[in-house]
Parts: C-alpha cells; structure tokens; sequence
C-alpha cells in the first residue's frame, strides 16, 4: 500500500470524510461504557467518597491533553522535514483539541480540589505545567493564524511546537522541584495500586476520548483543507 | 577583508554583534529605556504591597525576577523587526558568513544592551528590597547567568513573529510560557541562599539550561529567520 497516496490534501479529504463518523461512533460507545463503569460499577473510595469518581473525566483528559501536544509536535516535524502541507493541516486541527482537554483537566481539577484540598487552585508542580502547557497551546493557534500566508504560519508554529516539545519535560521538572502537592501517579507501567473497576472505567473514558480526538481533528482538517484549496478545481467541484 | 569574503563563524559573530551594538551604542535610548522600566516596575512592588521589611526581603528575588523577565521581553520585538522591515535581514542571510554566526552575534549584542545593565543594577535594587549581601550576590549571579537564555529563547520567538499581526501580544504569549523554568531556577537561587542553603543546585541548573540554549536555540533561530524569509 502506498502510503503518500494520502498524503495529497483532495484524497485525503475523503479519507477522513469517511472516516470520522466511525471513530466518533467509537468514542459515543466507549463514553457510554465507561460512564457506566465509573459512575455504576466503580465502588465508592475509602477516602475521597464519590467525589474521586471525577477521575474518569480529570485523568483521561489530563493524559489527552499531553498527549495530543505529542502528536501535534511529530505532526510538525514531519511537515518541517518533508515540506508536506497535510503534516502543517493536521498539526493544526489538532491544536484546539488539545487546548480544550487542558482546559478540562484543569477545570474537573478544580472542582474536584475544592472538596478535597479545600481550595480550587494551588501552585502544585502538574497544575501549573498543565496551565503552562495551555499557553502553548493558545500561543501555537495565535502563531498559526497570525500571517497572511497561510504556509507561512504552518511553519512557524510547526517550529514553535518543536521549541515546546523540547521545553515541556524542563517546564515539568522545573516546576516539580519548585513546589509539589498533587499526588503521585498512581497508575504505572509495573502495575497499579488501583481498583479494577476504577482502572477500567478510566481507561475506557481514555480511549473514548482518544478516538474523539482523532474525529474531532479529521473533521476539523477537512474544513482546513476546503478553506485551503477552494479554488483548486476538486473542490469547487463538490 | 579576505576572511570576511570567505565568511565564517567568528567573522559572522564578530560583524553583527559590531553592527549591532554600534547601533545601539549611538542610540542608546532604547537600552535606557529598558533599564528604567526595570528600575520603575521593581519600585512599584513595595508600593502596592506595603513597605514591610520582612515581606519585601522574602518576595524581593521573585519580584526582582519577574520585572527583568518582562524588561528582557520589552526589547524583543526589536531584535530582527526593523532589520527585517528594510530588507537587511535579508541581505545579511545572503551574506558568505554562516547563518548561525551573525545570529549568535545579534543574540549576543542583545544580552549586553539588556541583560547585563539588568544584571549589573540588580544589587541596586535588591538593597531596596534590603536583601542580604550573600543572598544579593547571588541574585546578581544568577541574573548574570540567566538573561542570556532569556535572550536566546527570546530571540527565537521574536524570529517566528517576524511579520506577524499583532506582534506585541503574540510576542508575550509565545516567550513567556518558555520563560518559566528560567524565572524558578533563578529565583530560587536567591530564595535558597536567603533560607540558609546552596545556591549552587539552582545555578549549576541555570548554567546546564545555558549550555543547552546555547547549543540548540541559535540554529532554531536560523530556521525561523529562513521561514520568514521566504
């Protein structure tokens, strides 16, 4: 199969024109299951009562939000080295989702703070990269939309994600020897001190949130493209 | 002038940071006005949260820290805009000398127009603050240490807002978020020397963090500057 067949903007539309209603049908189901899970299955926590059950939201969306900076930054970088307009429209229409799972784990923390810590907001070491992190994000889309030649803000923000990517695990660190409230992970790759009902319901809300993202940035790329190629003769042609 | 018409790295460095420290050195109000605006805004801080001693020897580093944060962003915009508005930017990247080399000279004539007199001034105003002599050397050391990365990330964002609408503002949503490990590690130094322990761990952070600015910002710089001249 020959991949650089997608990689032309026209065909690439209807790949992800097809494309998107699957996974935003996946994402629909997976939410159903793992709400269930968390809100019916998953017991009560010992400690934190039913106010823990926003995990299912904060989690998913905290891990999302870091991640879809990943994706953004590869995106970049293929687009930097292979001048590819696709790798720049993608990166793109990834960013504002990004921005959105930021802001949503900030904003389910908060809530889930105030009970629990007792205030809405510390200067804890993830809550504040998390919120520098969401700087990023806004400063990508005001790059990327801040020229008159499109390509052009292709390019500079693809560059500035790449200046991010490198600066996020300093900003992390930096901020993690400055000041430390929040509680450790308490999902690692050597296992878990989790209930299994809690895990699964988490990891369920992950993977619905993941496959949300990638529907909701292949729906976002499509307007990018028609907006990006109105006059070639294919799409004035749909 | 035969090693210039070959074009090298010293060559490139030494010409631009000439250039622009010359030009600099002949109007030096823009420098001026950054030290004032540095001087200015620390002196506002006791006035807005009151004149106590002890509380203004405890916030001094981090105020101190902040307000050379925002006088190094103050002169960004300025580092390649007008060279990019007359069209020398231009010229200069079609000169023989590698890129990377007048770039760094810029970088470093820009840490002398403004980092240095911020550094310099610093003990000035930590006294103000009534910060100690170790903690206010320290103080002093660090700056000295970190505005030159605050150049160098600086120059790398005023590179990709060349051209840009809404410079300014674009300017401080893109740097100052990168700033952030610089702003902790320097005034920490200060904090830990003031709480009665070594300074040295956020130092030796603050010089490794240089080494890698140094290192890989410049060439980033030549990226963006590439872009933008397209």
């Amino acid at each position: 199969m020959n991949w650089s067949y997608f990689s032309s903007p026209s065909t690439f539309y209807r790949l992800a024109g097809w494309l998107s209603p699957w996974f935003f049908a996946l994402a629909a189901i997976l939410t159903a299951v793992g709400l269930y899970y968390g809100f019916v299955v998953a017991p009560t926590d010992a400690q934190q009562g039913e106010v823990y059950r926003v995990i299912f939201i904060h989690v998913p969306a905290a891990w999302m939000s870091m991640f879809i900076y990943f994706v953004m930054a590869a995106y970049s970088a293929a687009s930097l080295t292979f001048n590819t307009r696709l790798g720049a429209m993608m990166a793109r229409a990834l960013a504002p989702t990004g921005a959105l799972f930021t802001f949503v784990a900030l904003w389910t923390g908060a809530f889930w703070g105030r009970p629990t810590w007792g205030t809405y907001w510390a200067w804890d070491a993830r809550m504040t990269s998390e919120l520098v992190l969401l700087f990023l994000y806004f400063g990508f889309i005001a790059l990327a939309n801040a020229f008159e030649d499109p390509r052009r803000g292709d390019r500079a923000a693809a560059l500035l994600a790449l200046i991010g990517l490198v600066n996020l695990p300093i900003i992390y660190f930096s901020v993690h020897w400055w000041n430390t409230l929040h509680q450790g992970s308490t999902v690692k790759l050597t296992g878990t001190s989790m209930h299994v009902a809690m895990l699964t319901g988490m990891l369920l809300m992950a993977f619905a949130f993941w496959m949300y993202s990638i529907g909701a940035a292949l729906t976002r790329v499509r307007s990018i493209i028609l907006e990006r190629e109105r006059r070639a003769r294919w799409a004035r042609s749909l | 002038m035969t090693t210039m018409a070959l074009g090298s790295w010293p060559g490139g460095f030494a010409w631009a940071f000439s250039r622009d420290f010359r030009l600099a050195w002949r109007n030096p109000g823009e420098t001026v006005l950054v030290v004032a605006f540095f001087v200015l805004v620390a002196s506002l801080f006791p006035l807005g949260v009151g004149a106590d001693m002890r509380l203004l020897e405890r916030i001094g580093p981090g105020v101190i820290w902040v307000c050379a944060l925002l006088a190094a962003f103050l002169s960004l915009p300025a580092m390649f805009s007008s060279d990019y508005m007359d069209g020398s930017l231009e010229q200069m990247a079609l000169s023989s000398h590698p890129m990377v080399g007048w770039v760094s000279g810029k970088i470093a004539a820009h840490w002398i127009m403004t980092g240095l007199p911020l550094t310099v001034l610093s003990p000035l105003l930590a006294l103000q603050y009534g910060l100690e002599p170790d903690t206010l050397l320290v103080l002093a050391a660090a700056l000295a240490i970190g505005t030159p990365v605050l150049s160098l990330l600086g120059a790398a964002c005023s590179a990709l807002t060349l051209g840009a609408r809404g410079g300014g503002m674009l300017l401080a949503l893109l740097a100052l978020p990168l700033f952030v490990p610089i702003l902790i590690f320097g005034a920490g130094a200060a904090q830990a020397q003031a709480s009665g322990l070594s300074p040295s761990p956020h130092l030796s952070l603050l010089a490794a963090g240089l080494i890698v600015a140094a290192m890989g910002l410049p060439a980033a710089v030549c990226l963006a500057i590439r872009i933008a001249l397209d």
